[in-house]
């Protein structure tokens, strides 16, 4: 098949809705008739970049690419950047302010989480710059 | 047992879902942060939560659960509930805290053994 390129500007303004981008690219992925366990796991590892974009950077640009042999979803923003991704990769260490723990998140476990469900994660990150993640997803 | 077959073994009401096609329900799990529910939860669990917020139900679609089910009869705010109908999740209502929730949802497939 041809890879298949969704592009999303992921808003930062709202937390209530955040998740658009990953909700499409399901709902895409179901119509393409791709595997419910690879579904899965694109889903939340997308949200969970989502999630972190809206609480740390104010928002960005999300991007899925479909072949037959997965997706690779990259999110870039330009944020504040990671000052220290080995911390931020363990579970429980987490920079969120009260209001979004009081929601739920912020527990210290976005990037834990995404890297369990994928299959390879790369994070390039700038202080003062913003934050790439590459998340790749195989069949 | 299906989601419906839960709700009306444990005495849970619906707050959207009623007309929904139901699932399997394998287990319970109880938790009120959501990244744990995202990160841990097994597909054909029921999340027994306290949050209400719109997040819930986004992380009840990425993580694909069966239905959500609000304990301590806590209710759904209405963003929560504009996406549950939208995106076709079981909110369920549940009187009793978490626990004595969880124990319903237990004893009830057990007893479908």
């Amino acid at each position: 098949m041809e890879p298949i390129i969704l592009t999303f500007d992921v808003n930062g303004d709202d937390f209530s809705v955040a998740g658009e981008a990953s909700s499409a690219v399901k709902k895409h992925l179901k119509q393409l008739g791709f595997p419910p366990d690879l579904i899965r796991r694109v889903a939340i590892a997308m949200y969970e970049g989502e999630i972190n974009m809206v609480i740390h950077a104010d928002g960005g640009v999300a991007t899925a690419e479909i072949n037959e042999t997965g997706v690779k979803i990259t999110l870039a923003d330009r944020g504040p950047g990671i000052k220290d991704v080995n911390l931020a990769m363990q579970e429980g260490y987490s920079t969120a302010p009260e209001e979004v723990r009081n929601l739920g998140f912020g527990a210290g476990m976005g990037l834990p989480n995404i890297k369990k469900y994928s299959d390879d994660l790369k994070i390039e990150t700038e202080l003062g710059v913003g934050t790439t993640l590459t998340i790749q997803i195989n069949m | 047992m299906t989601v419906h077959e839960l709700a009306a073994a444990c005495g849970f009401e619906y707050y959207n879902g009623k007309d929904l096609d139901a699932r399997e329900v394998g287990g319970a799990y109880c938790c009120d942060l959501l990244s744990w529910v995202i990160g841990r939860a097994e597909e054909d669990a029921a999340l027994v939560t306290v949050m209400s917020n719109p997040n819930v139900m986004a992380v009840a679609v990425m993580a694909d659960l069966p239905c959500v089910i609000l304990s301590e009869g806590v209710r759904p705010d209405t963003l929560a509930l504009e996406k549950a109908v939208q995106n076709e999740i079981i909110v369920l209502s549940s009187q009793e805290p978490t626990y004595e929730t969880a124990l319903k949802i237990h004893q009830a497939l057990e007893s479908k053994k």
